[in-house]
């Protein structure tokens, strides 16, 4: 090669400086962008961060920086504690499951071709629902007495409970309803991911003898899928730390705050208790978690092509 | 003792047929390759061998044993695919032992870490590694157990796919274009070296290409099909002198094999483009054939008799080793394609008005289906053998 043969040589730097018509026109096109992210993104950012470290509250004219004495006090806050704990945990039920799921469902799917866009559509159509409106569904089939659930589980002769009135019961229920409303999203994912896969190496499985339904998966879909699954992984993620609708519609974080959430609690604390310097401060760890689940999935992004 | 046997397959996607009743006999240790234009069926034929396709009627036997009803990991059978098929999360060791895991291992001993507990598989993996060492010393990849494919080369991922149909020892060792995904250099280099595995190996080759110099370089016997079908089955030496069929004829050869339409007159002569040539066949009187002339059966001459084609030059090649001449002659729809003699080279310019010969017994006849008709006193369309097996 000779691009290596010269390496004592530094590699000069191209120190081109654009003529200034030129230079102006890339910033003037540029501006309008670049004013779009500030207004929409950054100088909110800045204000929440600015407001999570005052006392002001919705409404008021006047504010005091205290520092970071809205984090101390959420830090020491039972119900944020409480919100923060209950927020991991429904992740950490949503997002395993409905990868696990969304695979199943897109394995089966992509295995037989008859009928696969009824069943794509079908299992997609949760995804694109309007999550309120669903919400009130879910709602009928879970009431105590006359809901669907239940009757079923009566008529099985299966203990029933009442599903979001109790501590015990509800945040299970509403990660139950997160999964069916994502594994829609992580079936699609999945089956453009099967698309991709080579059916060359389906047919070397074979002949190396791996042709065993469990082997063909172990050997071939899986490790193709990795790439895909680690972006589903963190979409998912990032959807679930976001659940908001289905608490704020059927339980408003109750009973004792067992179905209490951080984007809930810190709507509440902005919007209802009009403690908007606390509610920032809520806004600013979300915020933190957020970001750093997003980068992580721009890193992941970026490695996506480690196979080939 | 018989490598493979194929009798009678057929085979049809949906309404489409394929393969429209295959017969091929190889023998054990043969270098067979299997040539033909894409879309001929030649893969599929190569699937239904190996049993990652299942034939609509006819049957396989590998080594005396019909294997019609066996999955591909018993028919004894390895396949190097085109585009290799290398597992890409696992290392160079673990794609070549694969093969020999997946055989001598059951479930349990598999598993990733338990299974080194679990019966011998200690002893069984030691005995692995040293076969999958073996081979990658044979194919010079010791050196790059450890990679994964994605850090090789295009020679080395060929390579390593060749190594994983080695390491298990098939009967047929079954490849399907292993040399197209490479640049033209390493196509030759990779020639000559899986040329000298199988002299190395002595197991049956079947080899699949739409390249005629692969085909006609490293094989035994070529099988060239169209359509579905074998349309000759030889040497390549024979293929090339003696094809039974115009289509082969035109298949095997760079240049192309000048085809003249031409019919048959009173005398017994076929009129080509203005001129007659004497042929070495009795024929029907007013027959429609086709002459086929190699490129370097024709010479320029100075004569203008019966049997010359006279034209004018439309295209020289200079090809280094070689020169073509492209000669336009009136009356035919293609410039007639010629090799000069070593002194004409120089002196041949465009526009340039030249007439070409035939040498003697350089003439190939085919009928108007394209079948080859007999030279010698034979009777009238006379057919040589079809089955040159």
């Amino acid at each position: 090669m000779t691009a290596v043969a010269e390496p004592t040589v530094p590699p000069r730097r191209r120190t081109r400086s654009l003529p200034p018509v030129e230079a102006m026109a890339g910033y003037g096109l540029a501006a309008p962008a670049f004013l779009l992210i500030v207004v929409i993104l950054l100088a909110p950012a800045a204000g929440v961060l600015v407001i999570a470290l005052s006392d002001w509250q919705f409404g008021a004219t006047t504010l005091n920086i205290v520092g970071l004495d809205n984090f101390q006090a959420l830090f020491r806050d039972a119900v944020f504690q409480k919100s923060f704990v209950n927020t991991i945990a429904y992740t950490a039920v949503v997002v395993p499951a409905t990868v696990g799921l969304g695979l199943l469902v897109a394995l089966l799917i992509h295995s037989a071709p008859s009928l696969s866009g009824f069943y794509r559509t079908a299992h997609f159509l949760p995804v694109m629902a309007t999550l309120a409106a669903m919400a009130i569904a879910w709602e009928a089939l879970l009431h105590p007495t006359i809901g669907l659930i239940n009757q079923i589980l009566d008529a099985l002769a299966l203990p029933t409970a009442n599903w979001l009135r109790d501590e015990g019961t509800v945040l299970m229920t509403l990660a139950v309803i997160g999964v069916w409303q994502n594994f829609g999203l992580a079936m699609v994912l999945f089956i453009a991911g099967l698309t991709a896969i080579p059916t060359e190496l389906y047919d070397a499985a074979d002949v190396d003898g791996a042709d065993g339904w469990f082997e063909r998966h172990r050997l071939v879909t899986l490790p193709m899928l990795g790439p895909v699954t680690m972006f589903v992984v963190i979409v998912i993620a990032l959807r679930a730390f976001e659940v908001f609708d289905t608490v704020a519609i059927l339980t408003q974080g109750g009973p004792q705050n067992a179905s209490q959430v951080m984007l809930y609690t810190l709507y509440v604390e902005s919007f209802e208790f009009l403690r908007t310097g606390y509610g920032a401060a809520v806004t600013v760890v979300f915020l933190v978690i957020v970001v750093s689940l997003t980068l992580l999935q721009a890193r992941v992004m970026d490695r996506r092509v480690h196979y080939t | 003792m018989s490598g493979l046997v194929l009798r009678d397959i057929r085979k049809a996607f949906g309404a489409t047929p394929v393969l429209r009743g295959v017969d091929l006999d190889v023998r054990d240790g043969e270098f067979l390759s299997v040539v033909g234009p894409s879309g001929c069926g030649k893969s599929t034929l190569l699937r239904i061998i190996a049993g990652l396709e299942v034939q609509d009627d006819g049957s396989v036997s590998i080594g005396g044993r019909m294997v019609d009803d066996l999955r591909p990991k018993r028919r004894d059978v390895a396949m190097v695919f085109q585009s290799y098929a290398l597992y890409p999360h696992m290392t160079v060791f673990q794609n070549l032992a694969l093969p020999l895991v997946m055989r001598r291992l059951h479930a349990v001993e598999r598993l990733p870490v338990l299974g080194r507990f679990v019966g011998r598989a200690g002893r069984k993996r030691a005995k692995i590694a040293a076969e999958v060492g073996a081979v990658a010393k044979v194919l010079e990849l010791d050196a790059l157990l450890e990679r994964k494919p994605a850090q090789l080369s295009g020679g080395q991922r060929q390579r390593v796919a060749v190594g994983r149909a080695m390491v298990r020892r098939p009967k047929v060792f079954l490849m399907d274009e292993p040399l197209s995904n490479l640049d033209a250099k390493l196509r030759v280099q990779m020639r000559a070296e899986i040329a000298e595995l199988h002299r190395r190996l002595g197991v049956t080759f079947i080899y699949v290409t739409h390249d005629q110099t692969e085909a006609m370089t490293m094989s035994d016997r070529v099988a060239v099909m169209m359509d579905g079908a074998l349309l000759q089955v030889d040497h390549p030496r024979q293929i090339y002198a003696d094809p039974l069929d115009r289509r082969v004829a035109e298949f095997i050869g760079s240049p192309k094999i000048n085809c003249l339409p031409g019919q048959v007159a009173a005398g017994g002569t076929v009129d080509v483009a203005g001129t007659s040539f004497a042929v070495p066949a009795r024929l029907e009187t007013g027959a429609d054939v086709t002459i086929g002339i190699r490129p370097e059966a024709l010479s320029f001459t100075d004569r203008v008799e019966a049997g010359v084609l006279t034209g004018s030059i439309r295209l020289t090649e200079h090809m280094g080793a070689d020169v073509y001449v492209h000669v336009d002659v009136p009356g035919l729809d293609h410039p007639v394609i010629a090799r000069p003699q070593l002194p004409l080279r120089q002196s041949l310019e465009r526009g340039q008005s030249v007439h070409l010969a035939p040498s003697v017994g350089s003439i190939l006849l085919f009928d108007d289906r394209a079948r080859r008709i007999a030279a010698g006193p034979a009777d009238v369309m006379a057919m040589p053998s079809r089955a040159r097996q």
